[in-house]
């Protein structure tokens, strides 16, 4: 019982990171119909400058964390100008493909500029249990949860609350109307890019304590988290998160409790269950054409 | 320039649609028959990878090309096609048999892929086929009586009616560029049939294709059928050009490769399928180059500029640290597949089509012919 309990936590602390890249791939679908596969790595880029600012020059933990996510809702902003408005509106496919070819270019560039080694970042969370009867639970862990919590409960206010997250919402309803109704559409997916980028930084950092920082880290939790968005619905907010904490739980057990082997498996055997029973994942609404 | 009249649907589906076809195709059938006894066998071992890579290029077209269902599992079935041939190798099944195998088992587990991506469009396809290319990896990681798990399986040197065909001599080229041309030939007068019609039908629109009394969820599985059988050819050889076989060389890497082959090519067309794969496979000899020549070409050129010796072989050293840097690779893949998408989504087919005109209409070419149209946005959410 006590293994399962333990397994549970770093299952959802896991989770939980799967959910925030989730989230990124969500956030940047609903505003505009492109799927980022990108998004992992941009995590690995914000991780790095995290590096850089934390390990190099020697900041503080939160002042290096706030400047690595302030640089990359830059980067992101940047990304979407050069890489997607120009394709914006034409098949998924090219749009895939080209954040594949973005994705490979941030990999190798980051591989080139700060070599292939796996990286730490020092955080105040890194050593430390909060131990409760026998059960022992990893700061680093607790923290990422509390952080996933917030940052979502954040976003919740920021799309329901303020006048840009209505914006942005209007703009993933219908874009021409949006547009024709004032709302300066390509300035509003920018924006939802830098946060898509931001949010990822805050993954990555989190991330930092548990795994390791190296240049494939994108790719490897890029394509667990493609599954979390899947299996949550594509487009839905909740659904990422609550996709991520799934595919997260059913990692850990499988790796604790079924032979070597089905760990890296499993959350893709039961996506594939999911969407047999489910095509438009767990929340995801169909919508249907009006003829 | 010739003008094509046709007065009926014979004229419009033949497969050479006038005499210059023949001349050109059989110009380049000499010079490729000529190959192998001109170039060095480094190159000739280069062509017998394009002729594997255009193939499953051509099996991919027709999914992704023609009846527009994304991919990202292909190497799997490149893996299933080279896993059969090494495990009926071993029991001295005869070359013949053992391939028609491949194509027979991976065109089976297509359709099996097929039949749960029916329900599935854009990008939960393109996630459940990524799942699938996982799962079969890990599965060849484990099955260990069959597969030789990690460590790998060997592949003895192919035989054909009792002679040997070692993997780099001449007659292994010709057996993967028959392979090539018979598949090219056959797809083509698959596309020419009703159900490469309906393939295309259900590319364009799906409901169209539907009203038009196209049974969809079954061209859909034919397609990946076809498509996966092709690539079982393809595995095969594969699994002999290799001479060795291991899960790690079937990643999601690889299937992204095959969709950057389709991509850079052309994705429309077959010829793009075959300049895809020319480009991929050249790319590493490529890089050689820059690594070698590039950084004695810039230093010769700054010293014809004035700089003196020491500052060229700054230069130099510099530009060699640059051209031989670990990921430079991924980074020039990366380059190029953002530029294409941006730029020439018809890829170098495309291209190639742009400067054919170009000498056609000579003095009366309208850049303005491809321009692409402002598309505003669709939502694919309710299709």
């Amino acid at each position: 019982m006590l293994d399962f309990v333990q397994q549970l936590v770093s299952g959802i602390a896991l989770g939980c990171v799967y959910g925030l890249i989730a989230l990124g791939f969500v956030l940047i679908y609903k505003a505009t119909e492109v799927i980022n596969f990108a998004q992992g790595d941009l995590m690995m880029l914000g991780g790095f400058f995290a590096f850089t600012f934390i390990g190099m020059l020697g900041l503080n933990y939160w002042l290096g964390f706030a400047g690595a996510v302030a640089a990359m809702a830059l980067f992101g902003m940047l990304a979407e100008r050069v890489v997607v408005r120009p394709i914006l509106g034409y098949p998924q496919f090219s749009i895939i493909m080209a954040t594949i070819g973005l994705g490979y270019f941030l990999r190798s560039v980051v591989g080139m500029i700060w070599g292939t080694d796996d990286f730490k970042i020092e955080t105040p969370f890194s050593d430390g249990v909060l131990r409760i009867g026998s059960l022992v639970l990893a700061y680093d862990k607790l923290s990422v949860i509390a952080a996933t919590i917030i940052l979502c409960a954040l976003l919740y206010l920021f799309f329901n609350r303020t006048t840009l997250g209505t914006a942005m919402r209007a703009s993933s309803e219908n874009m021409l109307a949006a547009y024709y109704m004032g709302i300066p559409v390509k300035r509003v997916v920018s924006i939802v890019w830098a946060i898509a980028a931001a949010v990822a930084t805050a993954a990555g950092v989190l991330l930092a304590p548990i795994t390791f920082i190296h240049s494939n880290v994108g790719l490897v939790l890029g394509l667990k988290a493609f599954p979390a968005a899947v299996l949550g619905g594509f487009g839905s907010i909740p659904g990422a998160v609550v996709g991520g904490v799934l595919i997260g739980v059913i990692e850990s057990m499988a790796g604790f409790y079924l032979p070597q082997g089905w760990k890296d498996v499993a959350p893709y055997i039961v996506l594939l269950v999911v969407l047999l029973l489910k095509p438009e994942g767990l929340f995801g609404v169909h919508m249907r054409k009006k003829v | 320039m010739r003008f094509l009249f046709k007065t009926d649907y014979e004229d419009d589906i033949k497969l050479f649609p006038h005499s210059g076809y023949i001349v050109s195709y059989g110009i380049l059938l000499a010079f490729l028959a000529i190959a192998p006894f001109v170039l060095s066998s480094y190159l000739v071992s280069q062509l017998v990878f394009v002729c594997i890579y255009a193939t499953v290029g051509v099996g991919l077209m027709i999914l992704t090309g023609f009846t527009g269902q994304a991919s990202l599992g292909h190497a799997a079935f490149l893996a299933i096609g080279a896993y059969t041939a090494g495990y009926l190798q071993q029991y001295n099944v005869p070359f013949p048999v053992y391939f028609l195998a491949a194509g027979l088992i991976t065109g089976v587990v297509g359709a099996l892929v097929g039949f749960p991506a029916l329900r599935l469009q854009g990008i939960y396809l393109v996630i459940a086929t990524i799942s699938f290319g996982f799962i079969v990896e890990e599965i060849l990681a484990r099955w260990e009586t069959v597969t030789h798990g990690n460590e790998g399986m060997r592949v003895k040197t192919l035989s054909l009616f009792g002679a040997v065909v070692p993997r780099d001599g001449p007659t292994f080229y010709f057996l993967c560029l028959g392979v090539l041309i018979l598949t090219i030939v056959g797809t083509l007068n698959l596309l020419r049939s009703p159900t490469g019609r309906a393939f295309v039908a259900i590319r364009d629109s799906e409901t169209a294709a539907r009203s038009m009394g196209v049974n969809v969820s079954l061209y859909k599985v034919k397609s990946f059928a076809i498509s996966a059988a092709i690539t079982g050819f393809a595995g095969v050889l594969f699994a002999h050009k290799m001479s060795f076989i291991s899960p790690e060389m079937f990643t999601l890497q690889l299937s992204i490769e095959f969709i950057i082959v389709i991509l850079i090519g052309g994705i429309f067309s077959l010829h793009g399928a075959v300049l895809g794969a020319i480009f991929l496979v050249m790319i590493d000899p490529f890089l050689t180059y820059l690594k070698d020549d590039l950084p004695v070409i810039i230093a010769g050129i700054a010293a014809t500029f004035g700089a003196d010796s020491i500052t060229a072989g700054k230069i130099h050293s510099n530009v060699a640290a640059i051209a031989s840097a670990n990921g430079l690779k991924g980074a020039i893949y990366g380059v190029i597949i953002v530029l294409f998408v941006l730029f020439e989504p018809l890829g170098l087919y495309g291209r190639w089509l742009k400067i054919k005109l170009f000498f056609q209409l000579f003095p009366l070419y309208k850049r303005a012919t491809f321009k692409r149209q402002k598309i505003y946005v669709k939502s694919e959410r309710n299709r």
